[in-house]
């Protein structure tokens, strides 16, 4: 008969997404997380204490006039299993982290519960594109390209137009694209990568750079401008110095004001949970929720670990065939 | 558990050649080290790691180590006969040199005949009403251990602690307390102080929390204790002042006079405040008469020369909130930094509604951000729409969306996921 507490417990197994705010690190995002999950699974009534057999010095039974004392066995409560000698029913709780952000960045953090850790791995694996808004402005060039790094150069912008801004785009896009074709190791002369390519379908196999699948202009105001960003294999300081290429290549200087994460793999930005729902009553629905998404991405890692199996083996049998 | 003498001795004959060829060299040793721990720990010929192995058998009871000499089968892993013949003409322990150990540990010697002699009793026999009183059973106790679990249902000291609400599980992590708990007595230690702590006015229900954070109170000798409460009460902190004082710093008795005093004429020489708002102030935050004055020190700066506070502000300031003078400086400066340069608020709208230093950065950030992006945005004091720090700040979340921002609570969080 499981304690409520146990329950609960077993509730907190699963994928869910996290909205990590802007200046936080994503580890204190992370223990957060578990220390508000701890408290509500800690928070139940602990059980009855357990009797143990002990051995006391009593007078001895019948007659009430013998002043025998013997050693008897009685069933007493213990106190060794006190929640206050034992500890807490639960020290910690695996809380595991998806594709990280940095501080500077804010956005849709994936975490995993329990068992859902291993849909984490399954996650890495796939290959999902990640969704990001990046915030620029022209005039400026610091160390670390973000708008608080010490400025290192200053420059005018007024001659930037949005045509101009295009055109850049479209030559980085270009670039891309060659890179992705090259890395998703597919010969595009064939009708099968012809169609995966029309469908969106390629995708870089094994370690790439960083590659953007989808870049486009969302709202341009000197010197304010705004970007979505589509891509794999990236890292945030990688997007900031992109910001840093754009302005370069429009013979200005541009740095980055945000970085946001709108959507992770199937994880989008409607569902992650702001900071103040970082505890187990609004946690659990979201995992229940994601559970048909975190099935998903476990069915498709098996079926690319098949494909990956049957490829080395096919490769093996072409190796045997050939020499023999 | 240990039926009788007897079969520990034939269960011990019987293991520990099975022991010495499992564990090679060492298996050598180890049953020497069991033979020869008889009687007197003279063991100066021992090397240094087998002692500790000993001390630990010895809680077996050493009539079992007779009993087991004297038990001994005839195996042909057994040691050499020289230490056998020694054990047998004398009781004492003469000092083995190590040479001879080590030539213990490489010969194979064929065991002298005499042994086989003597028989082994069957464990199911039935043995006389004194032989079974003299077998010592050892205590349940375990001498060494990491957890007071073990000792909790035994001491009387602890029991009544756990029932007081003292988290030991906590204490029992922090170096030598658990040592110290144990150790203690309840009647001589624990209670005086006890009785000490509810005349000076802290309730039954705080004394649990109050030991679980300081465990030393129930080692300081109550002398002092008193002293240090009539010190307090010298300098007119009042009978309920010094009991809050001590629940909310439970360290607090543990220093000595002069530290306090060195303390308490600081702030107010530092402060310029008057005798009663000091007293006012360290009631509030006892944890500054425990604490070192550097970060004080430096916070005080802060705010005067970093952010230009004037002194009577300052005063103001830390009357109304003394946490500031304990703040993360970082924190502290991260804060003003936003609500003085970002939000547009002076110096003298800051001083009057000082809890704004205390709140989260994050808080103050989206709040004043969604007011921005609403056109709400005014803080003085003139403007007809006037938004007050205090009601920006303390109010929880879905009152602030509804009564200042006037909006439902998920338009807020789709705004703060727009930041």
């Amino acid at each position: 008969m499981a304690t409520q507490a146990v329950r609960l417990f077993r509730k907190l197994d699963g994928l869910f997404a996290v909205y990590k705010p802007q200046g936080v690190h994503w580890k204190l995002v992370r223990d957060t997380v578990e220390t508000n999950l701890l408290k509500a699974v800690n928070s139940f009534s602990p059980p009855a204490p357990q009797c143990m057999v002990q051995f006391q010095v009593l007078p001895s039974g019948e007659t009430s006039n013998s002043t025998n004392l013997t050693v008897t066995a009685s069933k007493l409560p213990t106190l060794s299993d006190h929640h206050l000698v034992a500890g807490p029913q639960f020290n910690n709780i695996c809380v595991g982290v998806g594709h990280r952000l940095d501080a500077f960045s804010s956005g849709v953090l994936v975490l995993g519960l329990g068992n859902g850790n291993t849909a984490l791995d399954s996650l890495y694996r796939s290959h999902v594109s990640r969704d990001y808004i990046l915030e620029g402005e022209f005039g400026m060039a610091t160390n670390d390209f973000t708008h608080t790094g010490r400025i290192i150069e200053r420059s005018t912008y007024e001659h930037i137009t949005q045509d101009k801004l295009e055109h850049v785009l479209a030559m980085i896009q270009g670039a891309n694209q060659k890179a992705l074709i090259m890395y998703s190791q597919v010969d595009l002369h064939t009708q099968e990568a012809y169609e995966l390519a029309v469908k969106g379908m390629l995708h870089p196999q094994y370690k790439s750079p960083p590659i953007l699948t989808g870049l486009r202009c969302l709202h341009f105001q000197l010197p304010h401008f705004t970007l979505e960003v589509q891509c794999v294999n990236e890292t945030q300081k990688y997007l900031r110095k992109l910001l840093h290429e754009v302005g370069l290549e429009l013979r200005s200087t541009a740095v980055c004001n945000k970085v946001r994460r709108t959507r992770d793999g199937p994880f989008k930005i409607e569902d992650a949970l702001t900071h103040r729902n970082w505890t187990a009553d609004a946690i659990i629905p979201s995992v229940t929720y994601f559970h048909r998404t975190t099935q998903k991405i476990r069915k498709n890692d098996r079926k690319a670990v098949n494909h990956l199996w049957i490829s080395v083996s096919a490769k093996c049998i072409k190796c045997i065939v050939y020499n023999s | 558990m240990y039926l009788c003498r007897r079969c520990v001795g034939f269960l011990h004959a019987r293991l520990m050649p099975v022991k010495a060829q499992n564990w090679g060299n060492l298996g050598y040793v180890l049953p020497l080290a069991k033979l020869c721990y008889l009687k007197q720990p003279t063991l100066r010929g021992f090397p240094q790691g087998y002692q500790n192995l000993s001390q630990r058998k010895k809680e077996m009871g050493q009539s079992c180590g007779i009993r087991c000499l004297a038990d001994q089968q005839a195996t042909p892993h057994r040691q050499t006969s020289d230490i056998f013949e020694q054990k047998k003409d004398s009781n004492d322990i003469t000092t083995f040199k190590n040479s001879n150990l080590h030539h213990i540990a490489s010969t194979q010697v064929s065991f002298p005949a005499y042994l086989d002699a003597v028989p082994c009793p069957s464990p199911f026999e039935e043995i006389s009403e004194q032989d079974a009183i003299q077998i010592t059973v050892p205590p349940g106790l375990p001498p060494v251990t990491f957890t007071l679990r073990d000792y909790v249902d035994k001491s009387e000291t602890l029991q009544k602690l756990v029932q007081l609400g003292v988290n030991l599980f906590k204490l029992e992590q922090r170096r030598n307390v658990g040592s110290m708990l144990v150790r203690l007595d309840f009647q001589g230690d624990v209670s005086p102080r006890l009785f000490f702590l509810k005349d000076l006015g802290v309730e039954d229900t705080q004394l649990g929390p109050l030991l679980s954070k300081n465990p030393f109170i129930l080692t300081e000798s109550l002398e002092n204790l008193q002293g240090r409460v009539s010190y307090l009460k010298s300098k007119k902190f009042s009978s309920e002042a010094v009991a809050a004082m001590v629940s909310k710093a439970p360290y607090l008795l543990n220093f000595s006079v002069e530290r306090m005093d060195n303390r308490l004429g600081f702030f107010q020489q530092q402060l310029g405040l008057s005798a009663q708002k000091t007293r006012d102030v360290v009631t509030r935050l006892p944890r500054l008469l425990c604490g070192s004055i550097e970060p004080v020190k430096e916070n005080l700066k802060v705010c005067e020369l970093q952010f230009g506070f004037r002194k009577n502000e300052i005063q103001h300031i830390v009357s109304k909130v003394p946490k500031v003078l304990t703040a993360n400086k970082r924190k502290l400066t991260q804060v003003f930094d936003f609500v003085h340069n970002t939000m547009g608020v002076p110096h003298s709208l800051i001083a009057k509604f000082p809890q704004v230093l205390n709140a989260k950065f994050i808080r103050i950030k989206e709040r004043h951000l969604f007011l921005d992006y609403l056109g709400r945005a005014h803080y003085e004091p003139a403007h007809p729409n006037y938004i007050s720090l205090q009601r920006l700040v303390s109010l929880p979340d879905d009152v602030f969306c509804t009564e200042v921002a006037l909006v439902s609570l998920k338009d807020f969080e789709r705004f703060q996921k727009t930041l």
